[in-house]
């Protein structure tokens, strides 16, 4: 393989790893819940502004910052479950989705508010920026950093919700939520934890945007958080395992996209994705991993 | 051991029980009869505490001089006091492992050794339910499933069972089955109570039974008491009289 | 004797004569400023209203009213453009767009014609699916809509935007256009396809069952919502005289489903209600975050406020109803 495209195929599982950690948030809270969460995509900018605060203080080691951050995270999920989510239980499901983006442009908004429009340069270990040579490529470890990490999450992730009695519960009530409420699981709990892990995760993407991207504005949630939604719809939305696989595919695809095709097209990159999204929803609306639902309303 | 007193439910702006009166005692497996719509399976989503009580208590009697009110309880703490139901329709968590099933029976306890213990006797009690331990729930086929259920179920620790409806849309040899395994179960000691449309087939194995019409009790007795009522017969066994 | 059916009641008559005295007043005294407000929040009405016709009466989710408003916006804006800027500004036009220069009505007419198509293909992709599926996918539409348009800039400027665009709409083609808005929306909420429409919102399956096509009908609400917004964006443009490709994108979106939910889902007189207000409020908020430097600070409150009407009072301040005198007495069309 070219040095070309092994850079190529790093920089698509890198920006893979990200969407991935985004959407199994998307897929996990959907799985439970129903329900898109049109904010899930903004944690990505409070992690990624809790990093760049705590590691400002310079107080910190890296471990302390990227274990803060995935309890801030962790935090904002449940707040936004108990404001928005919870009281709509029951309503019509548009109401839930209408709730959460009221949430999406609070929080859009008041990241305006409270730290400007203007974008920060994000700080970074310098060891991050070295160059690794691997074969004939040479790549950044913050790249390495970012496969490296997501991998270790999603083996957790695997473990909690294949082993432990709170990810046996998680998965019974996506399945059956009168079966999982007779067997005395305490839905409310259980859907606050999904909330919890998903949002950690979307916050710890936010972390390794910043320092993969170097600049972060309260805006950058936003697209990514969309495209990690097209991810889940490629694996199938309630999927965890779907939800990976269709990031690290949409990763692959949109870096391909912008490296193999003359430059002319690489402006239409956000476009393409889209574009995927409305034909992956016609062709195979249950995604790769999904499964078919009597009513996907 | 279980005694519903004046129980009024409603099912949004539906009245569905006036008013019943209800007492299972221990040991004992209670038959609950109807026709569809009387209200059978709202009475033990109502002890499940799935619905709301709006009336009337729902009383479960610990021994010793001690009782709690189910009707306060959330579905999660009526499982705690062991009082468990084996739903309609099965309900398993189709995507999940057999034993992933069993293991969701047991979520309220701690006692890891015990429940074990129980899973090795649910491969006994129900010998497919171990040679498919690994295989997803969904492809069982429905008398396995129906198995699976009431396993899960006991996999809980009943002191009382609810049963509904375990006899629905499996075929007549398979109802056997069910009735012979719950008569069996019943005489290990655990206490029932078992919503059928199958009549005939619930007041055969049952001590006692209640009839239920249009949200009322219309009449009670012991299980052989019932069988021989000419109106009974009539109604609910399509017998003459 | 009754009046024929396509009369307006004495109310609504009486609520057009009002809204055309104001623009009539404003036109007259007030200043430059005050009747550009006028008419913007009178295009707000009619988006939102047409966003009523797809969304509250249909029951979907669709968030793609940006995207037509700048499919019609641009298509518009370039069909009027003085031919003598035109090589220099959109120097990749075919001959005959070059040197045309059209009217304001026949230019509006294509724009939302254009606009209307775009809906009917994506439509017949995307309608199929259901509630937020919807709703990512018309969000989608929205970036996508923007990223060509920034990239054709041969023909649009790409993010330049187009400034100078003729200032051919006035208060009371704004006026006509959102009247004509409010009547048509009207009269399909209170005609046997308006009742089909909802009966599909509250139980698709039951409608489908009583011989409603419900797909068609989707894509009906879906494509009329389009045509009109595409025409308001075409009338936007042509009075504020400039179109840039991000002009109109998510956070209008988020405004106009404000406009419907707390309206009231299928309620026209609430959604009206809902975009005077919004509107003023944002206008009025805006010297207060230039003031105190909190930009942003309005959308902020108006999303806290959203989640307080969607917590109180669910079916918004209207639920699907009209409030009694607006049209003729008839059968109501609402429902629960």
């Amino acid at each position: 393989m070219s040095a070309y495209y092994l850079q190529q195929l790093l920089n698509g599982l890198m920006l893979g790893s990200l969407y991935a950690l985004i959407a199994i948030g998307f897929s996990m809270i959907y799985g439970i819940v129903r329900l898109i969460n049109f904010a899930h995509g903004d944690l990505l900018m409070v992690g990624a502004f809790t990093t760049l605060g705590l590691a400002s203080t310079g107080l910190l080691p890296w471990w302390a910052i990227a274990l803060l951050v995935l309890v801030t995270g962790a935090l904002s999920g449940i707040t936004i479950e108990r404001v928005a989510i919870r009281p709509m239980r029951g309503a019509p499901q548009v109401t839930g989705f209408i709730a959460t983006l009221a949430v999406s442009v609070v929080i859009e908004n008041g990241g305006l508010i409270l730290l400007s429009g203007q974008p920060r340069t994000f700080l970074f270990p310098e060891i991050m920026r070295s160059r690794v040579t691997i074969g004939p490529a040479s790549v950044a470890a913050v790249d390495l950093v970012i496969i490296g990490s997501t991998l270790l999450l999603c083996v957790l992730l695997l473990l909690f919700v294949r082993g432990t009695r709170m990810g046996r519960a998680m998965r019974a009530l996506a399945d059956n939520l009168l079966a999982a409420r007779l067997m005395g699981i305490d839905v409310d709990r259980t859907i606050m934890a999904a909330f919890a892990i998903g949002s950690a995760f979307a916050a710890f993407a936010g972390l390794l945007w910043g320092g993969r991207f170097g600049q972060i504005d309260p805006l950058i949630g936003f697209a990514p958080g969309l495209k990690a939604f097209v991810a889940c719809v490629i694996g199938g939305v309630g999927s965890i395992g779907g939800a990976v696989l269709g990031g690290y595919l949409l990763g692959l695809a949109e870096v391909m996209f912008v490296g193999m095709l003359p430059p002319i097209y690489s402006g239409y990159r956000d476009a393409f994705v889209f574009a995927t999204l409305i034909l992956v929803l016609l062709l195979m609306p249950n995604g790769l991993l999904g499964r078919p639902e009597e009513d996907r309303a | 051991m279980l005694t519903l007193a004046e129980l009024v439910v409603e099912r949004g702006a539906t009245r569905v029980l006036h008013g019943i009166d209800l007492e299972v005692r221990s040991g004992e497996i209670v038959a609950l009869i109807g026709a569809n719509g009387a209200g059978k399976t709202t009475t033990l989503h109502a002890i499940s505490a799935l619905l709301p009580v709006r009336g009337g208590r729902i009383t479960l009697d610990l021994g010793e001089g001690t009782a709690k009110r189910l009707d306060r309880m959330s579905p999660a703490e009526v499982v705690a006091c062991g009082v468990v139901q084996c739903p309609e329709g099965r309900q398993l968590f189709a995507s999940l492992t057999v034993l992933e099933n069993l293991l969701l029976g047991a979520y309220r306890r701690d006692d890891r050794e015990a429940v074990k213990r129980d899973l090795a006797r649910m491969s006994e009690l129900f010998p497919v339910l171990g040679e498919r331990r690994n295989q997803s729930a969904g492809s069982l086929s429905g008398g396995e499933q129906m198995m699976l259920a009431i396993a899960r179920a006991l996999m809980a620790r009943p002191r009382l069972l609810l049963l509904d409806e375990p006899s629905l849309g499996l075929a007549p040899q398979m109802v056997d089955r069910i009735f012979e395994t719950i008569l069996a179960l019943n005489r290990e000691g655990v206490t029932m109570l078992l919503v059928e449309q199958n009549a005939l087939a619930a007041l055969e194995i049952a001590d006692r039974a209640y009839v239920l019409e249009t949200g009322r009790i219309v009449q009670s007795g012991t299980g052989a008491a019932l069988l021989d009522d000419p109106a009974v017969r009539a109604a609910y066994l399509g017998l003459g009289a | 004797m009754t009046a024929p059916p396509f009369l307006p009641g004495p109310k609504a008559a009486l609520a057009m004569l009002g809204a055309a005295a104001v623009v009539a007043f404003a036109d007259l005294y007030l200043s430059t400023y005050a009747v550009t407000l006028l008419s913007l929040v009178m295009l707000n009405v009619a988006l939102a209203v047409s966003l009523q016709l797809t969304n509250g009466l249909t029951g979907l989710f669709s968030l793609g009213h940006p995207a037509f408003m700048t499919v019609g916006g641009y298509v518009a804006a370039i069909l009027t453009y003085p031919v003598r800027r035109k090589g220099f500004m959109m120097p990749d036009l075919p001959d005959w767009l070059a040197t045309a220069q059209w009217d304001l009505l026949p230019a509006t007419l294509v724009g939302a014609a254009v606009a209307a198509l775009l809906a009917l293909v994506v439509g017949i992709a995307v309608l199929r699916l259901k509630g937020h599926y919807l709703a990512v996918a018309t969000l989608g539409l929205i970036v996508i809509v923007r990223v060509v348009i920034n990239n054709l800039d041969g023909y649009t400027r790409g993010g330049l935007g187009l400034s100078g665009v003729p200032r051919l709409t006035g208060p009371w083609e704004v006026l006509v256009f959102t009247l004509l808005t409010v009547g048509l929306v009207w009269r399909i909420k209170h005609a046997s396809l308006g009742r089909a429409m909802m009966a599909m919102r509250e139980n698709e399956l039951a409608a489908r069952c009583m011989g409603i096509d419900a797909f068609a009908l989707k894509l009906l609400a879906f494509v009329l919502g389009a045509f009109l917004a595409g025409a308001a964006g075409a009338l936007t443009v042509h009075l504020v005289s400039v179109i840039t490709p991000g002009a109109y994108g998510i956070p209008l979106a988020f405004s106009l489903v404000v406009m419907v939910v707390v309206g009231g889902s299928g309620s026209i007189t609430g959604a009206v209600l809902a975009a005077i207000a919004i509107s003023l409020l944002s206008e009025f908020a805006r010297p207060l975050e230039e003031g105190l430097e909190l930009y942003g600070l309005s959308q902020v409150l108006v999303a806290l406020g959203l989640i307080l009407v969607l917590r109180l009072r669910p079916t918004g301040l209207f639920g699907s109803r009209e409030p009694a005198g607006f049209g003729r007495p008839r059968f109501s069309g609402g429902t629960s």
